[in-house]
Order: structure tokens, then sequence, then C-alpha cells
């Protein structure tokens, strides 16, 4: 990549942030869901962890991780919408018209993606902490569990970009996700122990990228981090983080085709 | 001057959308370096289509395009450092200020520093956009928008500038201070502009050479007055101070009649009526013919054909009509 892609990605990237600073409406929804999801999941499974086999001390402590996962994704997979926004302004056609590389204009979806979702999962981990969650890990393993969540949801950003921009419908958009979210946080380990769920789940789970992330991440906030469950998920993330990217700058193509 | 490469240069484009419109069917367009050039069509004619094929946004399925001297198929790259643009569509950053706006495009241009900033702020002050250049754009009414949507396109100084309705949604005034604005451009600063407009009266105005563009193809090109001079003939009209007697009129139709810029004198009373290829330079003819014949002139005018004519005669209907006839479909189909 030249410098000049990475002083351009840059500059797309600034422009991205402070947008997202001057709504402030949409920082705060970004934020409030995930609070929402921590004290209501946290009091209605309150009691789960006295199941035998759960395994877990108190289940903030469980929970923190599958919120951080979960907000991660349901935020990420809104980005074909902003893309799409700016397609119907006519702003990303004017990009397109100035000698920006295509690479640029992707990669700074993806750390402005990748800052809000680390800003986030931060966010989540203090407010467990306030409540009281316990990170045997320490620093180290929430820096892991932050950096999972980052790339899941780079994956899921991506695949949403890269499906604005080929099926330029909100609908689309709207129901892939409503499809998604829920099955795709339910068949993994976000809010029940691996141990209690039904074989055939388990099983399912083992193909999720969310539960690579969970598993990942949880992993390294343990006590006793298992470092091949730590770089084994999160390096399959990394991989599959790639190929999204990868992906969505080639619909710039067929992209061309269509405008 | 004369024989430079034109800045423009396209031809055989077709292009059909996925849902099957046929957006682009052999059009072609050449555009000489340092002159305005108008695409003058009803709405969905097919220019927006060619402005995109040629500033690389979109690729034809056939046909080539030449634009500052590359290949805008296969060197894309080197054509968008040459070129501004000004979509139909406003592509300012709602939430960025006027100023940002013009930073940022600069600097995906390459421009750095004060030579940055300092064409940042000329161009905010000679769009009448310094007061409101620490605004975000949304705050902007659609005149300052669209002034600051051109000085986008002119940030890194580009060798030609494509405009694509520059003026649809301006009121008269804004209008009329955007047709200096790039009468200006062209003038002064020696750049080529392709511009598309719905208006007859702008690109008759603003535009060197016109192509009338129907259904996806060039059906007529010229200046605005070849074009006009090819319906051959604006009417002349001469109203005599006194009506002259019969065997005078006759006199006077014959002697007009010889003269080979004018035909189809027609004389009755005190009017005398005649087309002409190009009617004022007619009239100082036919006004020395008159005076010889001792014919007192009051007063003469000369009408001229309107690009509506044109369009009429090319395109086989009024352009008004066209519109209509577009606008409908459009209404009636998806959004
Ligand atoms: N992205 C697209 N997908 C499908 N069809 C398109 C697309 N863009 C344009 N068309 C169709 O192609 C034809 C030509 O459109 P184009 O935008 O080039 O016309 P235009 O001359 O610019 O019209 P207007 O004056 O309304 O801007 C129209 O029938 C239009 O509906
Ligand atoms: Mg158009």
């Amino acid at each position: 990549m030249s410098t000049e892609t990475l002083h351009q990605t840059w500059y797309m990237t600034q422009r991205q942030l402070t947008a997202i600073m001057r709504q402030p409406i949409f920082l705060v929804v970004t934020l409030v869901q995930p609070v929402i999801w921590l004290f209501l999941f946290g009091a209605l499974f309150h009691k789960v962890v006295e199941l035998p086999g759960f395994g877990a001390g108190s289940y903030l402590d469980y929970l923190v991780p599958g919120v951080v996962v979960m907000s991660a994704v349901s935020s990420n997979m809104w980005a074909g919408m902003g893309t799409l926004e700016e397609i119907e302004r006519g702003t990303l056609n004017r990009f397109l018209t100035t000698p920006v590389s295509r690479a640029a204009l992707m990669n700074a979806n993806v750390v402005q993606q990748g800052l809000s979702t680390a800003a986030q999962s931060v966010l989540i981990v203090l407010l467990g902490k306030l409540g009281g969650a316990d990170y045997p890990g320490g620093v180290l393993g929430l820096l892991v569990l932050i950096v999972v969540s980052a790339l899941l949801g780079t994956v899921f950003g991506a695949s949403s970009n890269a499906v604005g921009m080929l099926v330029r419908q909100r609908e689309s958009i709207i129901g892939i996700n409503s499809f998604l979210l829920l099955p795709l946080t339910f068949l993994s380990s976000a809010f029940m122990a691996p141990g209690l769920m039904p074989s055939w789940m388990r099983h399912v789970a083992a193909f999720n990228p969310v539960n690579w992330a969970l598993v990942s991440g949880r992993s390294a906030m343990a006590a006793d981090p298992d470092w091949g469950d730590v770089l084994g998920r999160g390096g399959a993330l990394l991989a599959l983080a790639v190929v999204a990217v990868w992906l969505s700058t080639r619909t710039f193509r067929s992209y061309q085709q269509s405008v | 001057m004369t024989t430079a490469a034109p800045a423009v240069e396209a031809g055989g484009l077709t292009k059909t959308y996925a849902g099957g419109v046929k957006a682009l069917d052999g059009m072609g367009v050449t555009v000489a370096a340092g002159t305005v050039f108008g695409l003058l069509g009803p709405n969905g004619a097919g220019k927006s289509t060619t402005v995109k094929i040629l500033t690389t946004l979109a690729r034809p399925d056939a046909g080539t395009a030449r634009v500052a001297g590359h290949d805008a198929l296969r060197h894309p790259d080197r054509v968008r450092r040459a070129i501004g643009v000004v979509a139909q569509k406003s592509g300012a950053d709602p939430v960025a200020t006027g100023r940002e706006n013009l930073l940022l495009q600069g600097r995906l241009h390459g421009m750095r520093g004060t030579a940055l900033t300092a064409r940042a702020d000329e161009l905010l002050a000679r769009f009448d956009l310094a007061a409101a250049a620490k605004r975000q754009v949304r705050t902007y009414s659609g005149g300052m928008q669209r002034r600051l949507d051109v000085a986008l396109g002119l940030m890194h100084r580009p060798q030609v500038l494509f405009l694509d309705e520059p003026t649809t949604g301006l009121d008269p005034e804004a209008r009329t201070a955007m047709w200096q604005e790039i009468s200006r451009l062209a003038g002064d600063e020696g750049l080529t502009i392709l511009l598309t407009t719905h208006y007859l009266e702008e690109a008759d105005r603003l535009a060197e050479r016109i192509a009338i563009v129907d259904r996806g193809r060039v059906v007529t090109e010229g200046s605005p007055d070849e074009l006009k001079g090819e319906l051959r003939g604006d009417a002349v009209h001469v109203e005599l101070r006194d009506a002259p007697d019969e065997v005078d009129a006759r006199l006077l139709a014959t002697a007009l009649g010889e003269f080979a810029a004018v035909r189809e004198v027609a004389v009755d009373g005190r009017r005398i009526a005649a087309r002409a290829d190009d009617g004022p330079a007619a009239v100082p003819h036919v006004l020395a013919v008159l005076e010889q014949q001792g014919a007192t002139v009051a007063s003469v005018t000369v009408a001229r054909p309107s690009l509506d004519d044109v369009y009429l005669r090319y395109a086989g209907r009024r352009f008004a009509d066209a519109e209509e006839a577009a606008g409908a479909k459009s209404a009636g189909g998806a959004a």
C-alpha cells in the first residue's frame, strides 16, 4: 500500500469520525442499546449461573463479553445504510471521480468502524466493572476481547457495505439484519454456557464467527487463558475480516456497472 | 491552439442498464480544447450516463472515450487527475463545513499545505461562500450548495470540467450568477467545459457548440447559430412608412428576390415579409435595396428560429412534450 493511500485513508477516516462526533444522537443510541442489554439480560438470567455445569461465578462476569460481541455485530451490520446514504447523496460518486484509491475508501470505513467498536466495547467493559463484574484475565484479556470484537465488527461492517453497494436498497439491509442478528447471537455462547446448549446448537456454534469472538475473548479473560483457543479463533476471525474487506473492495467494480 | 487534440473524444458509446433500459445507443461527442460544449436533451436522454462514462464513474458496454488525452476506459486514474466533476446530484458532505469539503477534495487530489488552504479560501471567496465557510453544508441554501459543488469541481484546477445540469433548481438570479461564472471560467481560464442542460436558453447562451441528445444518441450538432441556421431561415419583417402601389410593390418584390440571401418575399400593403438564412446579415442589404427603390422604412425585425424549433425538427417532438413524456414515464415507474 502506497503512502498516498495511507494518507487518503486517514483523511477519509477523519471525515467519518468528525461526522460521528457531530451527530451526538447517533452516539447516544449506539451506547444506550448495550447498556439496556447489559442490565436486561443481567437481571433476566441472573440465576442461570446456579445451574449445574454453567461454570462461572457471577452471570455479569459471563455476560460482559456476550454484550460486547453482540453490540459489535449489531452496530456494524448497519454500516451499509451509511454507504447507501452516501450513494444516494452523490458523495460516493464524487469521491470515485477523484484519484482517491478504492482501498482507501473502504479502509476508512474499516478503521472508523474498528475505532467505534473498540470505544463501544471499552464502555461496556467499564459499565460492567461498575456493576461489579470481575475480569480475572486482567488488561491483556480485555484487550483481546476488544480486538476480536473489532475484528468481528469489521466482518459485519464490510459485508454490510458490500450488500449496500450491490443491492442499493434499505429494505434488503433491514431484512438481512433482522434475520441474522438473533440467530447469530443465540447460536453462540453469548448468553448461555456451551455446556448447557443442546449438542446440535453447539455444533452449529462452532462455525459461527460470533462464537469465535466469544471463545477467543472469554479464553483470554480467564484467570488461566488457553492461548491456543485465543489465537486459533482470533486468527480465523482475522482471516475472515481480510476476506470480507477484500470482497467489499471488489464490489466497486459491480457498482461501476450499475451506477 | 486550434490544432490541439480534442479535450474530449468519445464515440460509439452504448450502455444498457440491468433493467433493460438502453441509456446510450451510439452516443458520441467531441469537444475542442478550451471550448464550452453543451449536451442538450430532455429527461432520460442519456446526458448523465454520458457524463458518468466520461468521468470514469460508469463503464460503457461498447465504445471509446478519451478525455484530456487519456483513455478513460484503460487509464481512468489519469483521467481523474485531469478532470473536475459537478454531478447532477450534489456530492458535498452535508455534515462537513464548506471549507472542510474543499480541503478534503484538494487532499484527495494530492494538494497539501498553503497551496491547499489558499485555493480553498480563494474559491470560497469567488463563489460568495466565505461567510458560510465554517457552516455545515446541510444549512446551505440550494444555490449555495450548487456553488460549492462547482467550487469542489474546480479545487485542483482541472483541465476539463464536467457540469451536469449546473443550474437546475436555481432561482433566476442564482442562475444568472452561475452563467456569469461559467462564462468567466471558459473565457479567462481557458478551461474546457462540457455541460448538460434541459434549458434551451442556457445552451444557447453558454455553449459554443451544442449536441442535441435524444434516446441515447446525438441527433444533431453544431453551434447554436448553425443549428438555427439549418432551419433555413430567420423571418425578416420590414414595415414601410407608406404602402406602395401595385406596380411598385411588384418592383420591390422583384428587386429583393434577385438577391440570393433572401427568399419567399411577400409584399402585403406596408409590410414586407421574407426569409433569410442569416437574418441580421441580410438586413443591411434589404435596406439598401429598398432605399434604391425609393421606399422609406419604418421598422425592421428579425425573428430567429429557436433551439426549440431545432429540437422539434431533429427529435420529431417538441422539447416540452419530450420532457412531459419522460416525466410521466418516471412518475409511473418505480422510484
Ligand atoms: N443507475 C441506473 N440504473 C438503471 N437505469 C438507469 C440508471 N441511470 C440511468 N438510467 C436510465 O437510463 C436512461 C438515461 O438516463 P440519464 O440519467 O443518462 O438521462 P439524462 O439525460 O441525464 O436525464 P435527466 O435530464 O433526467 O437527468 C433513463 O431511461 C434512465 O432511467
Ligand atoms: Mg441527468
